[in-house]
């Protein structure tokens, strides 16, 4: 691809081989893998790593974008007996999200050695990856991985002769969307069915089988080596906003050229779409996209310019979520686009909180409805009031419910005359969109 | 019947089963914390989790069935009920939707005469939706056992399960 950056300026897929083959142990040191956690095993303290975590500005991949720093300055760093863990989130099922299955499935070790040093700083002694189910090559490839990591002294006892240990797992999931959810990993990882839990208290302070436990996503984990070895300054200066380091971002739906690509920080909307994706398929009309996943609000033509970074995307309405945008096209019909999110959303709720459990099927049905000629006018209310209860309102322990309300809410607000011609057409007038 | 008679009606799970599961007891604080490992393994090992496979795994970790089969019920991957000897998991996921997944489920469904949630009738295959499958630029998608089928056309799909009777 000519697009592509130096691979100096891209350090996540600087190992991804242009036929997407693994790059195994061997190759991985050849490439100077694992001099990161040498040098700074010998050299940097638990905390000084974590100084060197919050001046970078690392920010959450998973979705959230919450301060990566921030997050594990509540680990408790006493002396005190007992476990504290650290856990690699790859149950990547956020609908339109294929990005970490990359980093996943073409560079394990990277992952590995971020999570030594993560773990290192927080001071955690285990550490698990939750995989999600279908993605058997990548489970293979990192048990595989963590073997050769044991056998050359980089996991296990006293890692590279020092004091400090680490043994770490791999725990392939059993389907649910919901396991993505932090709190209903943990409670999915103990056994149990993954029902979210109330915050407080936070997993930092009382997680995995009740100890610390830091969660976070795969794209996250694995810039941490990388920071740590080349410094904050360095990270920031990849950002070309003032959002830090690189980002994957992806493009799916009828682009000439769907995928996936580590660019700075930042990269305008536009330039993702029109340059990488190559722009719309032959026939097709850009509508709207969401910019990160199956839960976050629509944006449209107007913001193609914008900035893709956690701040500038928020400010437009919306959220970067997981970088991962999925086109609107004008012969798809929206109300049937939001209605397969919506059969999504209420499938894959665990039931537990009754807005998301009895409201999710309800909005389902009444886009149902409307799609398929059988709405009625007042129908456009009762999604309003929806996306009000089950949404903003924050009646429920996790963001499912509210998540699932964004797309819903922000097509009311820039497709609405779509909506009007179901009501008053008597049916979908999209004779092509998708499902028809 | 006794309660020691009924416990003897229960299959004991085999030694690489049980070797399997307590590798995964060996790194928890309990034995139940290894539920999902555990039916998973059975699982592997039988196609599906019987009554009798879930009482047995049960017993194993020390916990209720009743509890075990909240857990079992929960999961999508965890089949209570016997499926085909491959499973196809077709996305039907946002982006594998506007690439037309629904053409192809009536697809399939006309080949193999099942809809989801069903087997065919030799045993071959048995059909399910799936949560979007993370490949979403080669959408559509779909798993055929552990075999990911990317950019899925009706061309494909006669190439994997014959002509039908469209």
């Amino acid at each position: 691809m000519s697009l592509e950056l130096p691979r100096q300026d891209r350090p996540l897929t600087r190992n991804v081989r242009e036929d997407r083959r693994p790059t195994d142990l061997g190759a991985y040191e050849a490439n100077g893998g694992y001099q990161g956690l040498r040098s700074a095993m010998g050299r940097l303290s638990p905390a000084d790593c974590l100084q060197i975590l919050k001046d970078s500005n690392l920010r959450g991949r998973g979705g959230a974008g919450f301060p990566t720093g921030m997050k594990w300055s509540f680990v408790p760093m006493d002396d005190s007996p007992g476990h504290k863990y650290l856990i690699c989130n790859a149950d990547e099922m956020e609908p339109g999200t294929f990005k970490d299955r990359l980093l996943l499935e073409c560079d394990p070790h990277q992952l590995i050695e971020g999570m030594i040093l993560s773990a290192y700083t927080i001071q955690a002694d285990v550490a698990y990856i939750f995989i999600r189910a279908e993605y058997h090559k990548a489970a293979q490839l990192l048990r595989e991985a963590i073997a050769a990591c044991q056998e050359k002294g980089y996991l296990g006892n006293n890692i590279l002769g020092t004091d400090y240990s680490l043994e770490m797992h791999v725990h392939a999931s059993a389907g649910r969307y919901i396991c993505g959810e932090e709190t209903a990993l943990i409670s999915s990882l103990e056994g149990k069915r993954a029902n979210p839990r109330a915050k407080p208290p936070f997993p930092q302070v009382s997680g995995l089988w009740g100890r610390p436990t830091i969660v976070n996503n795969v794209e996250t984990l694995c810039n941490v080596h990388h920071i740590i070895e080349r410094g904050a300054d360095w990270f920031q200066s990849l950002g070309l906003t003032d959002d830090a380091g690189t980002k994957m971002y992806g493009v799916s739906g009828r682009v000439k050229n769907p995928g996936c690509w580590e660019l700075p920080m930042g990269t305008p909307v536009r330039e993702i779409i029109e340059e990488y994706a190559g722009g719309m398929a032959d026939g097709y009309q850009l509508r709207g996209f969401l910019p990160g996943g199956g839960s976050t609000d629509f944006l449209t033509t107007q913001h193609l310019d914008l900035a893709m970074d956690y701040d500038t995307i928020g400010k437009a309405g919306s959220r970067m979520g997981t970088g991962t945008m999925i086109i609107l096209d004008d012969k798809t019909c929206p109300v049937g686009f939001v209605k397969n999110l919506m059969e999504f959303f209420a499938r894959e709720s665990c039931g537990f909180c009754t807005p998301c459990r009895d409201g999710l099927p309800w909005s389902a049905q009444v886009l149902d409805d409307i799609e398929g000629g059988r709405g009625l006018p007042e129908d456009m209310d009762t999604l309003a009031r929806q996306v009000v209860y089950i949404g903003a309102m924050g009646n429920t322990h996790c963001a499912l419910a509210p998540g699932a309300m964004e797309p819903l809410q922000s097509a009311l607000k820039y497709f609405r005359e779509d909506f009007e011609r179901h009501l008053n057409g008597g049916g979908c007038p999209y004779c092509d969109g998708g499902a028809a | 019947m006794s309660e020691r008679e009924a416990a003897s009606l229960i299959p004991v799970l085999s030694a690489q089963e049980l070797a399997a599961i307590d590798a995964e007891i060996a790194h928890v604080p309990y034995r139940a914390a290894v539920a999902i490992d555990a039916l998973k393994i059975v699982q592997a090992h039988r196609g599906w989790v019987s009554d009798e496979s879930l009482q047995a795994i049960a017993r194993h970790l020390e916990m209720s069935a009743e509890e075990l089969d909240g857990v079992a019920t929960f999961y999508n991957l965890i089949y209570r009920r016997p499926v085909g000897e491959q499973v196809i998991l077709l996305c039907n996921s946002i982006s594998c939707w506007i690439k037309g997944c629904d053409r192809l489920q009536a697809k399939i469904s006309s080949q193999l005469g099942i809809t989801l949630g069903e087997t065919t009738a030799d045993n071959r295959y048995t059909l399910l939706p799936v949560t979007c499958l993370g490949a979403c630029d080669k959408a559509p998608v779909m798993l055929v056992g552990e075999e990911l089928h990317e950019d899925l056309t009706e061309q494909a799909l006669n190439r994997l399960f014959g002509e039908g009777e469209t």
